[in-house]
C-alpha cells in the first residue's frame, strides 16, 4: 500500500513536470505559421511503417543502422513492458499483463534479449562518440554541451536496460516455483551465478521506473526529444517530391493584382512578412522538425557544400532554430523582443547562399526533415525584404526580367540552337 | 567536326496558325537556346524526334524561363512572374504534354507550375528515350563508343528530386551495354554544384569548388565517358574536366548526344 501511494506521487509528479514542458513548447508552436494540409492519412501511414518503423532510410548506413533499428525495435517492445509496470505501480498488481498469455511471453522474452542487446549497442555507441573521430559529429554546431547530451542519453539508456534485467532476475529468485513470461537472459543470468536474487526485485523496478520518469522529463530539453517526436514527425512528413518547393500564396495574390489590376484585392488578407527572418517566420513543421532532430549528422555528411569546406552545415540550421526560439519564445510569449534574429544572429547569409538546393540532406534525414526548404525560405526574406543577394544573382534576376532567360540573350534569339 | 547545318524545328505559332495540333511540345529551355554546349544537346532531341517522326513543336521566342533559378535564389515574386506568363502561353496553346531536357525545368513545370493553373503531363526525355528504346521504336544497332567505358552522373532533380534513376541508366546502356558507376550514384549521388542558382554566383569560400569534387571521382573511376542529363551538370562536368587537364581522355556526353550518335542522325 505504501509503495502504491509513494509511486502514485511520484507518477503525478511526473506527469506535471511533463505537461509544463509540454506547455511551454506549445506556446512556441503558437508562435510559428501554418505548414501544409496533413491530408492522405492512408499513405502517411504506409510511409510511417517503412520509414519509422521498418527504419528505411537508417539502413542508408547499413552497419550503425541495424543498431540503431535494433535499438529501436527492442525500446518499442520494452515500452510495452513499461506500461504494464506503470500498471502494476498504480495497482499494486504483480505482472499485470500476463494474461494475455503467449503474447506477453513473446513480448517478455524479446524485451529480456533486446535489453541486453541494447546495453552492447549503447556501449558501443557511447564508446564510438568518445573515441572514434566520426566526422559527423564534428561541426561548430556540436558544442561540449552538445556531446555531453548525447552521452547523458547513452547513460538514460544503458541504465534503463541494466536496472531492467536486474529486476527480471530478482523476479525469476522470488519466483522459485514458477513465473510469468519468458526471460533468456535473465534466467541464464540467475542460473549461471547460482545465488539469490530476490532481493534485486524492487531496487530494480525502482530505479528502472524513476529513470523512465527522470528520463521522459529531461527528454523536452534535450537533442533526444527525437524519442518522443521523430514517429510523428515521420509520419506529417511532406510526401511530395522533395525538389518540390511550395509556391508562396501572398506572392500568388500580388502577381494575380499585377498581371491583371481587375482581380479583386483582398483586403482581410495578413500582410506577412515574404520569407523566414526568425522563428515566428517559420512552420510548425519547420519547428516540429528542429525539436525531432537527433543531430546525427547524416545531412551535413552529404552535404556538397559542407564537403567541400563551406560554412555550411544543413543539421546547423535546425540546431541554430531549436536554440533560437528557446531564446525568443519566452519573450514572444510575454510580448518582448530582443535586437536578435535567427538570420544573422544565428545563421549566417554566407550559410545560406551555400546551399545547391540538390537535397542530399533531405534525402539522406531518417526522419524526413526538409532543410533546403527552409534555407530558401530564408533567401526569400534576404531578396524580397532587403534585396540583399549576391551581386551575381542580381545580375541574374535583372536577366530574367528583361530577356526572359537567366543569361543576357535576346528572346528574338531563342531559335539559334536549330540553325 | 561535323558542319552544322538548319535542323527543322516545328515551332507552336506557325503549326497552329496551319490548323494542326502537335502531341507534344518540347520545352527548350534557355541553356538549350543560349548555352554553346548545351545547344549541341537540344539539336541533338531535336533530331532524334524528328528521326522518329513524332509530332510536336517548340514555342521558340514565345518560349521564357521556368524561373526555377530565381524562385531557388528566394525572388519568388519573378518566378511567379514567370509562370503565369508561360502559363498563360501553354494554355492558350492548349498544351497536353511537355517534353523537357532540363530537370530543372521539368521538376518546376511538373511540381511548382500545377498549383499556379499549368496542368500539364510532363514528361522528362530520359523517360521518353527509355520508352522510345524499350517499345523498339528507336533502334540502336551500332555502337560508335566500341571499347569505350563510361560512367553516369545523377542529376539532382532528376534522381532525388523525381525518383528517374533508371531510365537515363538504360538509355547509355543500350548503346554502351554498361554504365560502370561511381560510389556516389542515383540517391546518393553528388551534386555537380550548380543547383539552387548557384550556376549563376560566385561560390562560398571553401576548401575546393564542388564540381571539382565530382569531377575527381569520375576521374578516379577511369572511364572514357561520363553522361549526364543536365544543363548545369553538363557545364560544371566540362569545366571540372578542364581545369583538370582531363580533356584528352575523358569527355562529357548528354544522353541525347549518345543516341544521336548512335543513330548516325
Amino acid at each position: 500500500m505504501i509503495k502504491q501511494i509513494l509511486f502514485i506521487i511520484t507518477l503525478l509528479i511526473t506527469f506535471g513536470v511533463f505537461a509544463y514542458s509540454v506547455t511551454r513548447l506549445w506556446g512556441f508552436f503558437r508562435l510559428t505559421k501554418p505548414a501544409y494540409p496533413i491530408k492522405n492519412i492512408g499513405a502517411r501511414i504506409s510511409h510511417t511503417l517503412n520509414v519509422a518503423f521498418g527504419q528505411a532510410k537508417i539502413f542508408r548506413k547499413p552497419v550503425i543502422g541495424l543498431m540503431h533499428a535494433l535499438v529501436f525495435w527492442g525500446f518499442l517492445v520494452i515500452t510495452l513492458g513499461s506500461i504494464e509496470m506503470v500498471v502494476d505501480g498504480v495497482s499494486g498488481l504483480d505482472r499485470a499483463f500476463a494474461f494475455t498469455g503467449w503474447f506477453y511471453d513473446v513480448v517478455i522474452a524479446s524485451g529480456d534479449v533486446f535489453a541486453l542487446l541494447i546495453i552492447i549497442f549503447i556501449k558501443l555507441f557511447s564508446i564510438r562518440r568518445m573515441f572514434l573521430k566520426v566526422k559527423r559529429f564534428s561541426g561548430v554546431e556540436m558544442t561540449s554541451k552538445a556531446n555531453w547530451d548525447a552521452q547523458l542519453s547513452l547513460f538514460f539508456i544503458g541504465f534503463l536496460m541494466v536496472s531492467l534485467i536486474c529486476f527480471n532476475m530478482g523476479y525469476i529468485s522470488n519466483h522459485p516455483n514458477g513465473y510469468e513470461g519468458v526471460y533468456p537472459v535473465s534466467a541464464t543470468l540467475v542460473n549461471l551465478f547460482g545465488w539469490d536474487f530476490s532481493w534485486l526485485q524492487e531496487p530494480g523496478w525502482w530505479v528502472h521506473i524513476l529513470l523512465i520518469f527522470t528520463f521522459a522529463n529531461y527528454l523536452p530539453y534535450s537533442k533526444h526529444f527525437h524519442v518522443f517526436l521523430s514517429i510523428p514527425n515521420v509520419f506529417l512528413a511532406n510526401l511530395e517530391p522533395i525538389t518540390k518547393y511550395p509556391n508562396l500564396e501572398s506572392i500568388t495574390r500580388e502577381v494575380k493584382l499585377m498581371l491583371d489590376p481587375e482581380t479583386a484585392y483582398d483586403e482581410n488578407a495578413e500582410v506577412a512578412r515574404f520569407g523566414v527572418k526568425d522563428v515566428e517566420d517559420v512552420s510548425w513543421k519547420n519547428y516540429m522538425d528542429s525539436l525531432s532532430c537527433t543531430q546525427c549528422g547524416r545531412c551535413t555528411d552529404v552535404c556538397p557544400a559542407n564537403i567541400t569546406g563551406k560554412l555550411l552545415s544543413p543539421r546547423k540550421i535546425f540546431v541554430d532554430l531549436r536554440k533560437r526560439m528557446d531564446e525568443k519564445g519566452p519573450l514572444a510569449i510575454a510580448g518582448k523582443e530582443d535586437n536578435k534574429s535567427l538570420l544573422r544572429d544565428y545563421i549566417s547569409e554566407e550559410e545560406i547562399w551555400a546551399c545547391t538546393t540538390c537535397n542530399a540532406c533531405a534525402q539522406e534525414c531518417p526522419i524526413d526533415i526538409s532543410h533546403p526548404n527552409l534555407i530558401m525560405d530564408m533567401r526569400r526574406y534576404l531578396v524580397m525584404e532587403e534585396s540583399a543577394a549576391p551581386a551575381g544573382l542580381n545580375v541574374m534576376f535583372a536577366n530574367i526580367e528583361n530577356n526572359g532567360a537567366p543569361w543576357q540573350f535576346s528572346p528574338e534569339d531563342r531559335m539559334k540552337w536549330t540553325e | 567536326m561535323t558542319i552544322e547545318t538548319k535542323i527543322d524545328v516545328p515551332v507552336m505559332a506557325d503549326v497552329t496558325a496551319k490548323g494542326e495540333k502537335p502531341e507534344y511540345l518540347y520545352w527548350v529551355g534557355c541553356a538549350g537556346a543560349f548555352d554553346d554546349r548545351y545547344q549541341k544537346v537540344a539539336r541533338a532531341f531535336a533530331k532524334i524526334l524528328n528521326h522518329l517522326g513524332v509530332s510536336y513543336a517548340v514555342l521558340g521566342k514565345e518560349e521564357s524561363c521556368t524561373g526555377d533559378a530565381a524562385k531557388r535564389a528566394g525572388n519568388e515574386m519573378l518566378f511567379q512572374m514567370q509562370a503565369m506568363q508561360n502559363i498563360e502561353i501553354l494554355n492558350g496553346y492548349e498544351v497536353k504534354k511537355i517534353i523537357c531536357t532540363c530537370p530543372h525545368c521539368y521538376n518546376t513545370l511538373k511540381n511548382e507550375y500545377p498549383d499556379l493553373g499549368g496542368n500539364y503531363e510532363v514528361i522528362n526525355y530520359a523517360v521518353f528515350l527509355d520508352e522510345m528504346i524499350r517499345t523498339g521504336k528507336l533502334k540502336l544497332e551500332n555502337n560508335p563508343f566500341k571499347g569505350e567505358t563510361i560512367t553516369y552522373h545523377d542529376p539532382c532533380y532528376l534522381g532525388r528530386g523525381n525518383g528517374i534513376y533508371d531510365a537515363p541508366r538504360n538509355v547509355v546502356k543500350a548503346v554502351f551495354g554498361e554504365v560502370k558507376e561511381m560510389k556516389r550514384a542515383r540517391s546518393y549521388g553528388l551534386c555537380c554544384g550548380a543547383g539552387g542558382a548557384q550556376m549563376f554566383k560566385e561560390a562560398e569560400k571553401g576548401d575546393k569548388e564542388v564540381n571539382i569534387e565530382r569531377t575527381e571521382e569520375i576521374i578516379e573511376r577511369k572511364v572514357d565517358k561520363v553522361a549526364s542529363a543536365c544543363p548545369f551538370c553538363m557545364t560544371m562536368l566540362t569545366d571540372g574536366i578542364k581545369l583538370k587537364n582531363k580533356e584528352a581522355e575523358l569527355q562529357n556526353l548528354d544522353i541525347a548526344e549518345i543516341i544521336e550518335k548512335a543513330l548516325n542522325l
